[in-house]
């Protein structure tokens, strides 16, 4: 209705006596530049997004066409000699992101399940507004804090333990100098917590109280009304919040840097120093001289970007539904397959 | 049901419900002992130099963060003119004009904004701006930040102009009254205080980040009155001062991250109040 009113408009703008008075030239093209402004503010985004992926592509070139494939499997990173493998980096990136949405995950749908089911009342509110204050908290902070307070608590109490229980095991080999793996995904964890557990309530709250009063009619205990009448309803959506969390991990990079130990190695341990793709991005970038070396870190900032959008579709995906991104639609392609079944 | 099962399913119960007690407490624990502690670290290294006077060479007792304070007002407010505008309008596009396949586009490239690593943006902004002017800026900083700005108005432009009711467009279309003139008074007037708050959230979201800056605000010891010099920022100068070696920068960097909490939840504060108010 409201559309059909635009497009008419037009039309029948001389019914205004004030348009009468004066011919509507003067407000038509207020109209137009108004439109145009509008158009060109839209599209700046996707206009600076073709550019975006030209440039890095463009400017990753020569550190493509020198290694090619083997970049991605190399794990000799030295900028004086001039060769460059990102293995290390992938490898950091994948076990700290991923160590840190097991520990997240873990801990945040617990949380959630808690402050919707199972908390009393009047803890829920105070609880949830310090975990949306703590979600303020920027980066550098993170790791400001995560180096003074967290390395020296894992250092003290945390450490000693693992290595006495657990010591065995490869993961918990080696010494430990603070900076390290575990160190860097557990502040990740931290990070992408608060933001994990206010989506997950928001579902938990969506999914309407009828399902769950059924099972519980049918004489359930407390947590069988959840699995059978909550959890089924928002599976796919869990899935995309771990994958919403993920995507965060990866593109972490400040506090990262500041706690991971960014030695280009790879260890089993996770008491051992290792290095992200967005760390070594944070350090060299401003310092690289050498083109190639800045090729090679074009080329790890292209694949971070491909990474993390990769991820973020899938948590769209798993979150909204397949409805807000059908490539098929959004490229005109629906006719074609309309004709095709 | 038998009750050896009973027994079984109670328990089960009573397990889960301890588990997700205990995760939520080494989740809520932590998370009140670190606010505690960033606000005690900072205000005992906190006091009045810090926001009146420059940074100083080690060695020297006093010296702060004024210039680090300032720089980050300044980047703050050069975001805000350059991302408010393209912001709000394109987020007016999704939401009024152009067809379902443009909108879709333009909310797309905004998603995909918004979930690249802000380092990238940080790279592709010295790409485009610091190399082709060979130096570090003020203006290539509030770029790159103004691309991490401008998604966040967009989204929440258009989620406010969505809520405000059909009828009151109709009624303002039915007096004859110019599209854009309905835009600008009626619909942008009514959704004034939901954008007010997403621009204040996002404002606060870019006060915190320091990957973009790291390439193109660059740092500076010292004041800055032009657009093509490198600037400091309450970030950047935290992130120094914590990996440096020096205990007294150590103590700073607490003081800095003490501002910038302020700064954000002042933000944050200023939104419930724009929202309860009106509510």
């Amino acid at each position: 209705m409201g559309r059909m009113l635009f497009s008419s408009q037009h039309n029948t703008a001389n019914n205004d006596p004030f348009e009468l008075a004066h011919p509507n030239r003067g407000q038509k093209f207020k109209e137009n530049v108004f439109t145009l402004l509008v158009y060109c503010c839209a599209f700046t985004l996707p206009t600076l997004l073709v550019f975006a992926a030209y440039e890095l592509t463009t400017k990753c070139m020569p550190s493509v066409s020198k290694f090619g494939l083997s970049f991605l499997f190399n794990h000799d990173w030295n900028p004086v000699s001039g060769h460059f493998g990102a293995l290390p980096f992938l490898y950091g990136t994948a076990m700290s992101s991923g160590l840190s949405l097991l520990i997240a995950s873990c801990l945040g749908i617990g949380t959630a399940l808690f402050l919707t089911e199972f908390s009393p009342r009047w803890i829920q509110k105070p609880l949830i507004i310090l975990i949306q204050i703590i979600s303020a908290i920027p980066s550098v902070v993170w790791g400001l804090w995560a180096l003074f307070e967290l390395i020296p608590w894992l250092q003290k109490y945390v450490v000693p333990f693992l290595k006495d229980y657990l010591g065995f095991l490869p993961l918990f080999q080696g010494n430990f100098y603070g900076v390290s793996l575990l160190s860097g995904s557990l502040v990740v964890a931290i990070m992408i917590l608060p933001i994990m557990i206010s989506v997950t309530i928001e579902m938990i709250k969506s999914v309407p109280s009828i399902y769950k009063e059924a099972v519980f009619a049918l004489g359930s205990t407390h947590w069988e009304s959840i699995r059978i009448g909550v959890l089924p309803f928002i599976r796919k959506g869990l899935l995309g919040v771990a994958i919403l969390g993920l995507g965060r991990a990866i593109g972490e990079a400040m506090a990262v840097t500041m706690v991971i130990g960014n030695r280009p190695e790879i260890s089993l341990s996770l008491l051992s120093p290792a290095y992200t793709l967005s760390s070594v991005l944070a350090n060299e970038f401003a310092e690289s001289t050498s083109e190639l070396h800045i090729s090679a870190l074009y080329e790890i900032a292209l694949l971070l970007g491909a990474i993390t959008i990769v991820v973020n579709l899938l948590a769209q995906l798993f979150i909204h539904g397949l409805e807000p991104l059908d490539f098929t639609k959004l490229f005109g392609k629906e006719n074609q397959k309309k004709n095709l079944s | 049901m038998r009750v050896a099962f009973y027994r079984l399913r109670k328990f089960e119960n009573i397990l889960i419900k301890l588990l997700c007690a205990f995760a939520s407490f080494f989740v809520i624990l932590p998370f009140v002992l670190i606010l505690v502690y960033l606000i005690v670290a900072g205000a005992s290294s906190f006091n009045f130099d810090f926001i009146t006077q420059l940074p100083k060479p080690i060695g020297e007792k006093g010296g702060g963060m004024a210039n680090s304070i300032v720089g980050t007002l300044i980047l703050m407010g050069l975001t805000f003119l350059i991302g408010t505008p393209i912001g709000i309008l394109s987020g007016v596009f999704v939401a009024e004009y152009g067809n379902e396949k443009l909108r879709k586009i333009v909310r797309f490239s905004a998603d995909l904004l918004n979930g690249t690593p802000s380092i990238v943006i940080g790279i592709l902004v010295y790409g485009w701006i610091v190399s082709p002017m060979h130096g570090f800026s003020v203006i290539a900083a509030s770029i790159a930040l103004s691309l991490i700005f401008i998604p966040l108005v967009l989204r929440t432009t258009e989620e406010s102009l969505l809520l405000v009711p059909k009828e009151l467009r109709d009624a303002a279309l039915a007096l004859g009254i110019r599209k854009w003139k309905v835009v600008c008074y009626v619909l942008i007037e009514t959704a004034k205080q939901g954008i007010l708050s997403g621009i204040l959230v996002a404002l606060a979201r870019i006060s915190g980040e320091t990957a973009p800056l790291l390439f193109t605000a660059f740092g500076n010891q010292y004041w800055t009155y032009r657009l093509d010099e490198p600037i400091s920022a309450l970030p950047l100068q935290i992130f120094e001062y914590a990996i440096s070696p020096y205990e007294q920068w150590h103590k700073d960097a607490w003081a800095g991250a003490l501002v910038l909490l302020l700064l954000i939840f002042l933000l944050h504060l200023s939104v419930r109040i724009l929202l309860k108010k009106n509510s």
